[in-house]
Order: C-alpha cells, then sequence, then structure tokens
C-alpha cells in the first residue's frame, strides 16, 4: 500500500505516493530527481548519502522516504545546484582539492555544514572527528581537512551564501 | 602553464551535484535488473528454478544461462600470456550466468528484469537453485595438493600458469655469497572498494538501430569494440561513455564483467532501456580483488652488503578465471628488482585457481608484493651484517649513468624490463632528511622509548613501472569562437584529466586555461585508445595531448603566416592570437584563423585539411620508472596495539611534474589505501570460502582519523620516453606502505626481536605476532 508523502526539500514542496519500503536515498534521486545525493553503501557506513531532516545530517540509505513526511530535507543542490554561483563551503573544497571523483563529497558537504554552524574555528583534530563518519577513497583526507580549514575562515569573514563568495569557481569548463 | 598549480575544472559540478554518474542516467521507461547469485563457492548446479520469480509482480524478463542460447559466451582473454622464458597458461574464462556448476560465492546464476529494483530483488528472492556443494579451494597454499578440489576439472589441477624468468645465474651468486637470507612471507587479499560501486545503464535506440551504454568503467572504447563484436553489431552502431566515475583503482578496468555484456544484450533483446547498479554486497563478492600471494625467497649477499643475487618463489592467488591474464604477478616478478643493482635474479610462480572471485589488478597491481618482498629481505640482512638500512640500500642503487638500465626480464607490457631513467640517492637523502632519520635514531628515539613510547621509524624505497603502452590518442580542435577542444580515450576516476590536459593545450597554444574544454571518455567523441589504468593517463594520454595541440599549434602558425605575409618561425602563439614576434600590432586570432580553416565557399588548395584541428597518437617504446622513498614514525599503544602514525614522509620523483596540487593529491589518496592494505584490510574468508566481512562495518577502510598528514617531497627526473619527461605517478603511494610498516615496527618491537612476515596486519595480528616473538625469546 502507497503512503502520501508531503516534504520539502531545499524550500521546494513535494507531494508523492510511495511504498512504505522506499528509501530516501532513491526517493530523492529517482522521484525528485535530486542526483547530487549519492549512495555508497546502503548500510550507513561511507555517509555519501547523508543528507540534512529538519538541519541534521542523516544517512538517507537508513531513512525511510515515509519517515521524512511533513519535514524538511536539504540536499547538496540546495548548498548550490549552480557550478557557477557555489556556496564558500563547496569553493573551499575547490581551492583546497579537497575532492578527486567527488562521489563522496556531496556527503561530506552536508556533514561538514551544521558542523560549521557549530564550531567556525574548528582544531584540525576536530575537524578530523567530524568527518570520521564519511568515507573518502581517493584524497587520504587531507586536502579535505585543508578545505574545512579554509571554508571555515570564509565562515568567520562573514561568508555564508553562495552570492558574497566571489570566487571564480566555474571559470572554466568542460564539454 | 605546465607545472602550475591549478584548481581544476570539473569540481564546480562535482560540488554542486551536477555530474552525471551512472546511476544518475534516467531513462522514461527503464527498466531496473538484479542478479540472483552463487551462494556457494564451489558448487554443481543441480537444477534452476525460475517459474516463481518469473510471477511475482513487475517482472519482465528472467534469464538463466541456457535462456541466453548462443549469446552464453566465456568472456575473452583481455592480456594474453607474456613471451617470457618459460609459459604454461591454462586459459579458463567464465560464461555470463553460471551452467553447471559454481565457482565463487557472487556468482551470477540468474539475470531477472523487473519495473524496479526493489520488485527485481524480490523476484531473485524466489529464484529457487539446488545445488550439489563441492569441497571449496580457499587458500593458495592448499590448490596444488594432490586432493585438492579442481576448480576446473579439464584443467587436472588448480594450475592457472606456471612462469619462470631469470637474469644471470642465482646458483652462482649464492655459491659465492657470504651471507644467504631466506623468509616465507605472506600478503594476503584486500580489495579496492571504490565508493561508487560498478553500473551499467544501456538503451537501445530501435529505428536509429544504435546502442548507448553507460558504464562505470576504465576502459569505454575497448567495452565498445568487445560489446559490438558479442552483439553483432558494427563498432559505429555502438557508443559506450564512461561518465563521471566514482573511484576506480583498477577493478573498473577488468572486461568483461558479466553484467556489462548482459545488460545491453537484454535491453537489445527487450527494446526497452536498462539498468543495473551494483550493491555495496555484490562488490564484495563480485568485483575484482587483488594481493593474495605466498613467498619463498632468498638473497644472496656479500659482508660488505653487495647484492648477488636474489631467489623467489611463489604461489598466486588467481581466482576461479584468469581473463585478465598474469599481469599481477607479472608486476610482482618486476618490482621486486626495485632501484637496486640485482647481477642473478631467479623467480618463479604458480598462478593457481581457487573458489574466490578473480584477481585482477588494483592499484599497485603486484607491485605491492614485490617491494615488500625485497625491502624485507634488505632489512634483515642489514641486521644480520650489522650495517645500516638505509647504508645498505645506499651501496645497491643503480646509478644515474647506468640508464637506461636493461633487468632483461619479461615486463607486464612484454617488453625486457628497462629502466628509462632514475637518479635515486637524491630521493633517499630527501626522504631521509624530511623525516628526521639520524636526530630519530640517535636522540628522539631513545629518549622518547626512555620515557616508556612504544615508537619506531620506518623508511624503504621502490620503483614503479608507469605509463605502458600500447598507446593513446587526442583530437584537439580550436573552434570558430576561439575555444579550444581537447577529446581523448582515457576516461577519468578522479585523476583530474579535465585539468591536465587542458594545461597542456593551454600551455601548446597559448590560451587561458578557461578557453579549453575537455572530453574523455565517450566514444562518440573518440574511439581510438584503451583506458586509464597503469599510471598513464598523464604519461601516454597527456603525451597525444601535447602531441596534437603541436600540430594545430604548426597550422594556425602556417595560417598566420600566409595572412600576414611572414614566415612560420615568426609567428608565436599567445592570449588567443597569432601574432608576429616583435610586432605587437600584427595578430590575428585564433578563433579567425578557425573560421577561414573552415570555409562554406570558394577553393583551397589541393591537400587542404579543414578546420583548425588534428589528431595525434603517442606509444611509448616501453614504460617510464618511476621512483619513491616513504618514510614513517609510528607509536604503538601497548594496550591495545592500535598504531598511530606520528610522521608521514613521501618523496616522490615522476619526472617533470604537471600539477603539483593534483599530483599530491594523488599521492596522499595511495598512501591512505596503502595504510589501508598494511594495518586495517584483509578479506576474511572460512574453510567454504564464503566471505565473512562483506560490509563496511567489518571490512575497515581507513577514516580521517587513520590517515595521517602526509608530507610530500619531489625530484624530478625526466624520462626520455615523451616530449615533457613524465612519468606516471597514481599508483606511488600505495606500492611501498606494507614493508614501511612492517619495518617501523620491528623498529619499536626491536627489544624483542619482532620481525614481521606478512601484510595485511590489524592491532589483533600485530599482537600475535609480538607475543610470538617474546615467546621464541
Amino acid at each position: 500500500m502507497d503512503h502520501v508523502v508531503d516534504v520539502e526539500v531545499n524550500g521546494r514542496g513535494y507531494t508523492r505516493d510511495v511504498e512504505a519500503r522506499l528509501l530516501l536515498s532513491d526517493f530523492l534521486r529517482h522521484e525528485l530527481g535530486l542526483t547530487g545525493t549519492h549512495v555508497g553503501c546502503e548500510h550507513g557506513v561511507c555517509g555519501a548519502c547523508t543528507v540534512l531532516l529538519d538541519g541534521v545530517p542523516v544517512r538517507s540509505c537508513l531513512t525511510f522516504a515515509v519517515q521524512a513526511a511533513g519535514r524538511s530535507i536539504m540536499t547538496v543542490e540546495g548548498l548550490s545546484g549552480d557550478p557557477d554561483d557555489l556556496h564558500p563551503l563547496q569553493s573551499a573544497f575547490h581551492e583546497a582539492h579537497g575532492l578527486q571523483c567527488g562521489f563522496c563529497t556531496p556527503g561530506f558537504l552536508m556533514t561538514l555544514l551544521p558542523f560549521l554552524e557549530e564550531n567556525d574555528d574548528p582544531t584540525e583534530q576536530e575537524i578530523r572527528l567530524a568527518l570520521s563518519g564519511n568515507i573518502c577513497r581517493c584524497t587520504g583526507y587531507q586536502h579535505i581537512v585543508d578545505a574545512v580549514k579554509l571554508a571555515a575562515a570564509k565562515r568567520r569573514a562573514g561568508l555564508t551564501t553562495p552570492a558574497q563568495e566571489e570566487d571564480v569557481a566555474g571559470e572554466a569548463g568542460m564539454l | 602553464m605546465i607545472g602550475a598549480r591549478v584548481k581544476r575544472n570539473e569540481d564546480p559540478r562535482l560540488l554542486t551535484g551536477q555530474a552525471l554518474f551512472v546511476d544518475d542516467v534516467h531513462i522514461p521507461g527503464m527498466l531496473h535488473v538484479a542478479f540472483k547469485r552463487s551462494d556457494y563457492a564451489h558448487a554443481r548446479l543441480l537444477s534452476v528454478d525460475v517459474a516463481g520469480a518469473r510471477e511475482m509482480p513487475g517482472v519482465v524478463a528472467v534469464y538463466t544461462a541456457e535462456d541466453l542460447g548462443d549469446y552464453w559466451q566465456p568472456s575473452p582473454l583481455l592480456v594474453p600470456p607474456p613471451p617470457a622464458q618459460y609459459v604454461v597458461f591454462n586459459q579458463r574464462t567464465a560464461g555470463q550466468l553460471a551452467r553447471d556448476k559454481v565457482r565463487y560465492v557472487g556468482e551470477p546464476v540468474v539475470m531477472i528484469v523487473a519495473e524496479s529494483r526493489y520488485l527485481a530483488e524480490d523476484a531473485a528472492d524466489a529464484v529457487v537453485v539446488e545445488y550439489e556443494p563441492l569441497d571449496a579451494v580457499v587458500r593458495v597454499e592448499v590448490g596444488l595438493d594432490e586432493d585438492a578440489p579442481l576448480v576446473h576439472e579439464d584443467v587436472g589441477s588448480n594450475l592457472a600458469a606456471h612462469v619462470i624468468q631469470t637474469k644471470g645465474d642465482y646458483a652462482s651468486a649464492r655459491a659465492n655469497a657470504d651471507l644467504v637470507v631466506s623468509r616465507h612471507f605472506e600478503y594476503d587479499r584486500g580489495t579496492a572498494a571504490p565508493i561508487e560501486t560498478r553500473g551499467v545503464v544501456a538503451q537501445w535506440d530501435q529505428l536509429a538501430r544504435h546502442l548507448t551504454v553507460w558504464d562505470s568503467t576504465q576502459a569505454p572504447i575497448p567495452i565498445r569494440n568487445g560489446l559490438a563484436g558479442m552483439l553483432g553489431l558494427s563498432e559505429r552502431q555502438v557508443r559506450v561513455v564512461a561518465p563521471f566515475v566514482g573511484g576506480g583503482f583498477g577493478p573498473k578496468i577488468m572486461m568483461f564483467y558479466p553484467e556489462e555484456t548482459l545488460v545491453p544484450w537484454a535491453a537489445i533483446k527487450l527494446n526497452r532501456p536498462l539498468k543495473w547498479i551494483e550493491d555495496r554486497l555484490e562488490n564484495f563478492v563480485a568485483m575484482t580483488h587483488e594481493r593474495g600471494q605466498v613467498h619463498e625467497a632468498e638473497l644472496a649477499i656479500t659482508k660488505d652488503g653487495k647484492i648477488l643475487g636474489i631467489k623467489d618463489v611463489f604461489l598466486h592467488d588467481n581466482g576461479a578465471y584468469d581473463p585478465y591474464g598474469l599481469t599481477v604477478p607479472l608486476n610482482t616478478q618486476t618490482h621486486l628488482l626495485g632501484p637496486y643493482i640485482v647481477p642473478h635474479y631467479y623467480t618463479e610462480f604458480k598462478a593457481v585457481f581457487t573458489n574466490k572471485i578473480i584477481v585482477t589488478p588494483y592499484r599497485g597491481a603486484g607491485r605491492q608484493h614485490g617491494v615488500f618482498v625485497i625491502e624485507r629481505l634488505l632489512d634483515a640482512a642489514a641486521k644480520e651484517l650489522g650495517i645500516d638500512p638505509l647504508e645498505l640500500r645506499r651501496r645497491n642503487f643503480i646509478h644515474p649513468d647506468q640508464f637506461p638500465y636493461n633487468n632483461v626480464i619479461i615486463a607486464q607490457d612484454f617488453t625486457s624490463l628497462t629502466y628509462d631513467s632514475g637518479n635515486y640517492e637524491p630521493v633517499l637523502d630527501r626522504a631521509k632528511a624530511m623525516i628526521g632519520w639520524d636526530e630519530f635514531r640517535a636522540v628522539e628515539g631513545p629518549r622518547l622509548r626512555a620515557e616508556g613510547k612504544r615508537i619506531g621509524i620506518g623508511l624503504v624505497m621502490y620503483v614503479e613501472g608507469t605509463g605502458i603502452g600500447p598507446y593513446e590518442g587526442a583530437r584537439i580542435q580550436v573552434e570558430p569562437t576561439g575555444k579550444v577542444t581537447v577529446v581523448t580515450g582515457v576516461g577519468t576516476q578522479g585523476q583530474g584529466h579535465y585539468t591536465v590536459f587542458a594545461q597542456i593545450a593551454a600551455h601548446m597554444l597559448g590560451v587561458p586555461l578557461e578557453d579549453v574544454l575537455v572530453s574523455t571518455g565517450d566514444t562518440g567523441q573518440f574511439n581510438w585508445g584503451t583506458g586509464t589504468f597503469a599510471s598513464r593517463g598523464a604519461t601516454v594520454a597527456g603525451s597525444a595531448v601535447h602531441a596534437a595541440a603541436g600540430m594545430v599549434a604548426e597550422k594556425a602558425k602556417r595560417l598566420a603566416a600566409e595572412m600576414m605575409e611572414a614566415a612560420d618561425e615568426d609567428i608565436e602563439l599567445q592570449g588567443g592570437y597569432a601574432q608576429v614576434k616583435g610586432m605587437p600590432g600584427a595578430r590575428v586570432s585564433l578563433s579567425e584563423l578557425a573560421a577561414r580553416a573552415n570555409p562554406l565557399r570558394g577553393a583551397v588548395k589541393p591537400g587542404t585539411e579543414p578546420g583548425l584541428e588534428a589528431t595525434a597518437y603517442f606509444g611509448p617504446p616501453m614504460q617510464a620508472t618511476a621512483c619513491g622513498a616513504h618514510a614513517i614514525i609510528l607509536e604503538v599503544d601497548d594496550e591495545t596495539f592500535d598504531v598511530k602514525v606520528q610522521r608521514y614522509v613521501v618523496v616522490h620523483d615522476c619526472g617533470t611534474v604537471l600539477n603539483p596540487l593534483i599530483l599530491e593529491g594523488q599521492v596522499h589518496g595511495g598512501v591512505a589505501q596503502g595504510i589501508g592494505n598494511a594495518f586495517f584490510e584483509q578479506l576474511a574468508y572460512d574453510e567454504s570460502g564464503q566471505l565473512l566481512n562483506a560490509s563496511f562495518m567489518d571490512y575497515l577502510l581507513p577514516t580521517s582519523t587513520d590517515v595521517p598528514r602526509i608530507e610530500v617531497g619531489h625530484e624530478e627526473t625526466p624520462s626520455p620516453l615523451n616530449p615533457m619527461g613524465v612519468k606516471g605517478a597514481g599508483e606511488a603511494g600505495a606500492i611501498p606502505v606494507g614493508p614501511l610498516y612492517a619495518q617501523a615496527l620491528d623498529n619499536a618491537f626491536e627489544d624483542i626481536g619482532l620481525e614481521i612476515r606478512e601484510i595485511p596486519l590489524s592491532p589483533s595480528k600485530l599482537w600475535e605476532l609480538v607475543e610470538g616473538a617474546r615467546k621464541r625469546r
């Protein structure tokens, strides 16, 4: 039997009929077409699928879509879904080379957004602890840690939205 | 531009969730695929009953091996056996779905197509397979025993391959040695675990008679060519796209995986778009593994520390089939020689069929094992001879004036193993200085130990054969907008191809970096080449980009010279213009030249090729040999045996550095995987061939609190084999971490005479080894 799910995602309302067993990750990706959220393990370890549910990071692969009914979700596209207009956290990753294949990156970003809201001047050890629930297989984490330091500095300088970020992200492209 | 610390062009799309990965492909009407896989490592298939599955809701098709008809075929042999001195190779590759027998847990038995993945998996549960379980070959050490069960009965044993290679005459070296050090070494299996699993989407256009396949592969062009052949289509009727790929590390170069040939076939048969995305459990059991060797090695050496010869005989765990040939054990044979002069060498291996998923290259691709053997032998010899371990290495280095240095045996590219260039002492010296070797050994180490700390230091060396052939290509065009497009066949799995290839083209054409657009991994754009593997992207494809850009530059200069009535050699390219040297006003934009090179009316000279465009190919005569040193200071917790890395230093020589930012990222990531391999990651099988830790909860990947900050230093010894002098760097970080941990842990437990002879370790394994060493004293 299907269930009606009313949910707000990145500030926009959606209503869908879904099966009780539909994962929130599949709902976001395949029902709503928000494919920026990635699925790495489907058992809650790798953190690639992390989104914010009422502002709190959750594993969307361990959450059913019906559990999000009546609630508010933010995905990576809500930070900024425009490559020419990056959020300061995204541009910090760009500047510090904080990603390689980029598959795990949206989960890192969504973990870090609330972390930096709570602590905009973290130590390296605090950053590493904050990241320890997200697995990256490419970078060895060092440039991610550097990116978080840079993002924290941007935040302390008052940069919190894409519009304020004057980085030249997206200056060059691909076919 | 070449050598600049440039940020990556691909990042903005990846950071905003706007980069296309295979699972992001959505096509209206698309169906979803799931597989019923073998629960047994070794069993006879008595019956496969799919009647119930066919009745399940949403099921569109169910296929067994029988249903594939003539399409059922053993996969092709990807890499033939080498032309070495003595070679036996028993080729056994797998059909797409098991029939008669299953040979590893996870082998696909039934393919199900349904309206959703959820429904397809429901139907997979409704398949009833009757098995007659057989004893499984799990440990490579017993695979060749007379009474071992047979993975392939028709082979008559479990021997997949037997190769002997020699350089000089080891027996005479041994006879002249002052000391012979003999050891038994083990290096067990791990998995690459890219965060994006494998995936295939296929769409057949019935009216255009054209197949499009999105595949998370490292080799889209060979996949296209092979698929066309298997499906009876022309190569022009098939387009394979490897879009953004979420990490590869080797296993995604394997072909053909059964899923890769089945999904396109069924898409045509059903005339519906199909998607299969591997889940993590499938990835653990059905994506290829690596490592898995057992060595009996000995080193013949003089009392003043000169290597006379090495003998190494090993077993290689091949898994159930051998479609990838012998690349991994060959790399072990060649990389064992390291940066050292080894006058006499005897190397022999037997590859053994086992009831496990097959072994194919994973970052390092056999190099780890060889480096582990030589570095451990040298450490043991240094102890017995009372020579400092770094001094012992230095005494045996190949000297800078000995290159090219021929090591005689056959390498993975089937050429006689020859090092193109190298200079090893500065690498050792820099690593030694960066880690503070002398200071630590004389002052800091003893002081910390006096405080009760269990602390150790290590430094090991390695060489890496990189950038092998056969070839890659690139096509470069200046469009009438002035933008430059670079297309090449090698796909990217995060190595920064969109940026580094743009840097090369921008440098050669004198255009701003932001005006260069790169396309990789799409056979619709470029269809000659092999793929991304063996640390060859920058070296081979980068050299092709360099050559094509050079040809476009020449063409632009020629056109500009004609227009401005100057000599070709007086034209220079700068800022998007072709200008006469020393005459600032005399210039024409590349944009205008591009328009003129493609006229719509009028006549052209005979022989004119349209467009400001060129295509070039590059194939090196042999691999380019990079080298490096890794150094570590680590501390062991006396209670938990957890290891904390205090310092980690990498000094790396991969010739000319194209982009230091990207290079450092490659090294960091490699080291992280090396640390996983050395201390966290081991695939645990029981005696029936069941993988016991097939989840990220049980198979531990290093996290941000496990991987230390890595200090990277560069030396640059250019390769003479390509115009920019580059060597590969993709695998370097991962290669020597096992022997490095072993050496530093030996040092930390020097007081009890610990000598580590196996990788991977773990806190509990380390505890066992330490207890053993204590008891032996």
